[in-house]
């Protein structure tokens, strides 16, 4: 039977049916198109720009194709911001502090799914304050507190009541600072990855431990060898998280890491430096901005390249947590 | 063979009284697990969180001054100064404040109604929704931390967009006279109009601030099970209302973890106003009461701007089970 029969055999509901179905998959296609075009335009204009010769910035008539192909810019940009220095030190950086965020979070976040305690509910009431409080709020102190740290009276309580301290030593400028808060789950977005964790385990079925368990296996062995291993794509995308969001912080970045070279301190100083190198003639804000759009092109660089691999990592684990409240 | 079974039946006989006689329960010793697996937090959080919350809020009442032969900082009270020049004398931070709130509010609305239309075609079956739900996502990655304030303050970028969105002519043109004609005037509804066209301009800000919010609300969709709409459709329900029926309430408990959500990243985001004003005087200036009041103001709001929020959405929330 063909189309056209069967369409008059329902009495035209079959065309009105198809019409409808074809008209709503277009004007979400036209939709979805837009939106992501919207999304991704400044990326292009990023990149068309950044292959452009100053005076073409100057010529209204080139919007996005650049007449006077150009990579100058890259390695005028790379020396700017001390590129390769940078990229290392921001990768170090970013490992290290994701790796010790990854441990610290995974063990609380299961500690808090899986063994009742006194306490938890109020503990796990603070984890959602430390999500909920800026950063910003606590920073004076928390700054004054590292700037004179003290290891013996290590919660700085003697030191908040009397204004003394013991021994003290600056852990400002080298890192420390930071890992310490990383190690202890305060770190960037810490509390959402204890809470994207203990969702995850609390929909780990129990009978998979209390097996464990009943053959005698220890407490650590079962974390170590039974929830890890089912564990992997969750931790892989909170460590994504956490890499990607250091690497592009510069909050925390500019308090405790001030002796370290990151990719991001520099990239707002990048009209400026322009000044102190071409001394004859001041830089435009064009000009400047157009090194500020390369500038962060190559910072972004390896996110994107990791977001290519990894798209899925980010994505899809993220909607199995089931995040809920 | 019935000896050697014995053995170890004994040997079980004797381990019992010890694990007793130590007093340990599998309860007990699961508290104690329980502790020693948090205890990394509870000492963050005391010395890191706790701790710092109590000495700033001490500072935004005191007059800080850094003592640095004794290597340390002294406080000396002077009870509500701080907030009384932040408030009376400085000429910025009550302006900021006020405007940031108020564009936090219009922005949150956007990002929930935005995120959640989104997640609704992404839930859909259609070609490339993979690379779509890509693109989406992609804002997390590349507006976070300082790059949007980059962002958001090149005006050259700023140029070429505003440039090829006027060169799609005939499309803005029709926009452009339905907003002349609705928007003006000076009723309240052309008032009204001017905001939501504002909104609507600023769908950029929007799309790159509901990343994580598309996803949120996707993973509620996905958990929706199919056979309540093949049930509801065999009653005689068109798709709009079972959108309003099961859709809508199977995901408004969603709609709270997003609005929290959405609250804080506005507050911590790069180019919020408050927040690097707060960073601005205390790196610049060095006044640590005064940060701290700046700051503690801001947070006192948030707080019970989150507080209200929670509560009268939690009002209405449905929950299935």
């Amino acid at each position: 039977m063909s189309y056209w029969e069967r369409n008059r055999l329902s009495h035209g509901y079959l065309l009105r049916k198809s019409i409808r179905k074809w008209s709503i998959s277009i004007f979400r296609a036209v939709l979805l198109f837009g939106l992501c075009f919207l999304i991704v335009q400044p990326l292009l204009n990023k990149l068309s720009v950044s292959f452009m010769e100053e005076r073409d910035l100057y010529d209204s008539t080139i919007i996005s194709i650049p007449r006077h192909f150009t990579t100058a810019n890259y390695t005028k940009v790379a020396g700017l911001i001390k590129y390769q220095t940078a990229l290392i030190n921001t990768l170090w950086v970013s490992l290290l502090s994701s790796l010790l965020q990854i441990i610290s979070c995974t063990m609380i976040g299961y500690g808090f799914a899986r063994y009742k305690f006194p306490f938890r509910n109020v503990l796990f009431a603070c984890v959602m304050l430390t999500i909920i409080v800026p950063p910003q709020t606590i920073m004076s102190s928390l700054y004054l507190h590292f700037q004179f740290f003290d290891f013996v009276d290590f919660f700085g309580i003697f030191k908040m009541i009397t204004g003394k301290s013991i021994t003290q030593v600056s852990l400002i400028g080298n890192g420390v600072a930071y890992f310490m808060l990383a190690a202890t789950g305060m770190a960037l977005r810490s509390g959402l990855y204890i809470f994207m964790l203990r969702q995850y385990f609390r929909g780990v079925p129990k009978e998979l431990e209390e097996a464990a368990y009943v053959d005698g296996c220890g407490k650590i062995r079962t974390f170590i060898q039974i929830m890890l291993p089912d564990a992997r794509p969750m931790l892989t995308s909170v460590f994504l998280f956490s890499l990607v969001w250091q690497w592009t912080d510069n909050f925390y970045s500019t308090l405790f890491f001030r002796k370290i070279t990151l990719l991001t301190d520099n990239l707002g100083s990048i009209p400026e430096k322009l000044m102190d190198v071409r001394t004859n003639t001041p830089a435009t804000t064009a000009y400047g901005q157009m090194m500020t759009a390369t500038g962060m092109l190559i910072t972004i660089a390896p996110l994107l390249i990791l977001y290519l691999f990894a798209q899925k990592g980010f994505v899809e684990s993220l909607s199995q947590t089931g995040i809920k409240m | 063979m019935a000896e050697n079974n014995a053995t170890p039946e004994i040997t079980q006989v004797v381990n019992v009284p010890k694990a007793k006689r130590r007093g340990s329960t599998m309860a007990k010793r699961n508290a104690i697990a329980g502790i020693l697996w948090t205890l990394p937090f509870t000492i963050g959080f005391i010395a890191f969180m706790l701790v710092p919350m109590f000495e700033t809020l001490q500072m935004a009442f005191s007059n800080v001054t850094i003592d640095i032969p004794n290597h340390s900082y002294v406080k000396e009270w002077v009870g509500l100064k701080n907030f009384d020049y932040i408030l009376n004398a400085d000429p910025i931070y009550k302006r900021q404040l006020l405007e940031s709130l108020g564009n936090m509010g219009l922005q949150i609305i956007a990002v929930l109604i935005f995120s959640y239309f989104v997640a609704f075609l992404l839930n859909q079956e259609f070609k490339g929704r993979a690379f779509v739900r890509a693109v989406f996502f992609l804002p997390v990655i590349l507006s976070s931390g300082i790059l949007l304030n980059l962002d958001t303050n090149n005006s050259l970028l700023n140029g070429i967009s505003t440039l090829i969105k006027e060169s799609n002519n005939a499309a803005s043109r029709v926009t452009g006279v339905l907003e002349d004609i609705l928007a003006s005037g000076n009723s309240q509804m052309s008032d009204l109009m001017q905001t939501i066209f504002d909104l609507v301009n600023s769908v950029y800000d929007i799309a790159i601030a509901s990343g994580i919010q598309i996803i949120i609300f996707l993973s509620g969709l996905q958990t929706i099970p199919a056979s309540m709409y093949e049930a509801s459709k065999m009653e005689g329900c068109t798709g709009w209302e079972s959108f309003w029926k099961i859709t809508f309430p199977m995901t408004s408990s969603l709609i709270i973890v997003n609005v929290v959500y959405s609250i804080i990243d506005f507050c911590t985001r790069s180019d919020n106003v408050v927040m690097s004003q707060v960073k601005a005087t205390m790196l610049q200036k060095m006044d640590y009461g005064l940060t701290s009041s700046m700051a503690w103001l801001y947070f006192a709001c948030i707080a019970v701007i989150v507080g209200l929020v929670t509560f009268i959405i939690s009002k209405w929330v449905y929950y299935y089970e």
